[in-house]
């Protein structure tokens, strides 16, 4: 992976409650890290602006290829992805769901199908393929949101608290699908969760954030 | 009551022996409010999606007018496009009053504020989740936006379909546009109310049978999109 993300001095604040302070970090490394903290400690701010979701008040995020910054632009935001906490499902099938990054970069239906079908095994959702997605489970919605996220292959996954909504088995699937992608040489996951001992499970890189800032590593 | 029987009696004869005339008036009625409700639908989607997407001045002002329009009493619009319309009004030059068009006109603008407000009304029902949802997956601002009409499209279609309902059941303002000419401009409602008047109550009646039949289809594709629509609550 060439992809690495650098964030500097990050504010943030709404309505005059400051959410972010100095936040800064370089995740330079491939693997899984893990933000975790008390909730309200702006783990899921971080991690949306990280994503290029929301622009930060002050600081800079920066991602850099080969040594050098890149633009943010839409081949950027291309690279990387966030799968939300309330995943926001398209009212059509599982495997419309799942192709539907594939779908706004131009790959043809072969192309999609071959991986989505792929996807939706490694996620243990192919049985549900022609489901209507709305329908689906909290759990079995999360699991789609993170093959929807991960059949785009993106450099760079960010992950807000993907178990926050769903039940104990749920959870222990997701953990191993998240722990699966360790495989995969070339990706960087970031992940936040105020559950401990999730945290602990999953991290190769673990921080700690506390009162708008990433206190211990 | 007898005479009511017979009514019926002589309007289902009518219904099942196809009769030419009451084909021709029903061919004319779907003609003039399928018309209208294209144009409508034309005019109408455009402005709901500029509604829903876009920011700019007196934008609230213009969603309070198209739904204070979504009640306008027929037989007002009807007034105003014969006023237009007329030999003396601006556009009397082009000699179309009492002809389709007119109809069509005078159906148009009572349709176009029931599109428009519903589709837009639509548009910002959908989840704002799922513009989030599309950004996070590198869709362009055109693709997030159509992942949100894509998401409305229930609600739309429910807009065009109420459109229609009120289009095909109004009298007041094809009776003044377009003058009630037998096979020109006669369609069901003016039929029913000009039948009415005469004592001529089995041609009133299998047409208006036949209305309450094409609202019925009408009501049932609504209840069918809006079931549809409800699954779509996102998670």
């Amino acid at each position: 992976m060439t992809l690495r993300l650098s964030a500097s001095n990050i504010g943030k604040g709404y309505s005059g409650n400051e959410v972010l302070r100095d936040c800064s970090y370089a995740f330079t490394e491939n693997g899984i890290y893990v933000l975790t903290g008390p909730n309200g400690c702006g783990k899921s701010t971080f991690l949306r602006i990280c994503a290029l979701i929301e622009p930060p008040d002050s600081g800079e995020i920066a991602y850099l290829s080969h040594g050098s910054i890149i633009q943010k632009d839409l081949a950027l935001k291309r690279r990387i992805t966030l799968v939300l906490p309330k995943v926001g499902v398209f009212n059509t099938t599982v495997s419309k769901n799942v192709a539907y990054g594939l779908t706004v970069r131009g790959a043809t239906r072969d192309e999609s199908e071959t991986k989505v079908d792929r996807m939706l095994e490694f996620v243990g959702l192919s049985h549900k393929k022609k489901q209507n997605a709305p329908t689906l489970s909290s759990g079995e919605t999360q699991r789609l949101g993170i093959a929807r996220a991960l059949v785009i292959e993106p450099e760079i996954l960010f992950l807000d608290e993907p178990t926050a909504s769903v039940d104990r088995k749920n959870t222990g699937i997701i953990e191993n699908i998240i722990l699966e992608m360790r495989h995969n040489a070339n990706a960087t996951v970031i992940i936040t969760t105020h559950d401990r001992e999730q945290a602990e499970r999953l991290a190769d890189f673990l921080l700690v954030m506390k009162e708008g800032n990433i206190v211990a590593e | 009551m007898t005479s009511i029987l017979d009514g019926f009696v002589q309007a289902f004869s009518l219904i099942l022996h196809l009769d030419a005339e009451l084909l021709g008036i029903i061919f004319l009625s779907l003609k003039v409010s399928g018309s209208a409700l294209v144009v409508a639908s034309l005019l109408g989607l455009p402005l709901s999606l500029l509604l829903g997407f876009k920011r700019f001045p007196l934008k609230g002002l213009c969603i309070s007018i198209l739904n204070t329009f979504m009640g306008l009493p027929p037989v007002v619009v009807g007034l105003l496009v014969y006023l237009l319309l007329s030999r003396s009004g601006p556009l009397g030059f082009m000699a179309l009053l009492y002809t389709p068009i007119a109809m069509i006109i005078a159906q148009t603008i009572l349709a176009f504020p029931i599109v428009s407000s519903l589709s837009h009304s639509a548009i910002v029902s959908v989840d704002p989740i799922i513009k989030q949802a599309s950004l996070t997956l590198g869709a362009t601002p055109l693709q997030v936006s159509l992942a949100v009409i894509r998401e409305a499209r229930y609600g739309i279609v429910a807009g065009i379909m109420a459109a229609f309902g009120r289009v095909m059941a109004e009298v007041g303002a094809i009776l003044i546009v377009g003058g009630n000419i037998a096979g020109f401009t006669r369609v069901m409602t003016t039929t029913i109310a000009l039948e009415t008047d005469k004592g001529n109550f089995e041609l009133a009646l299998a047409l208006g049978i036949i209305l309450l039949a094409i609202s019925l289809v009408i009501n049932a594709a609504l209840h069918f999109i809006q079931k549809r629509g409800m699954i779509g609550v996102t998670q």
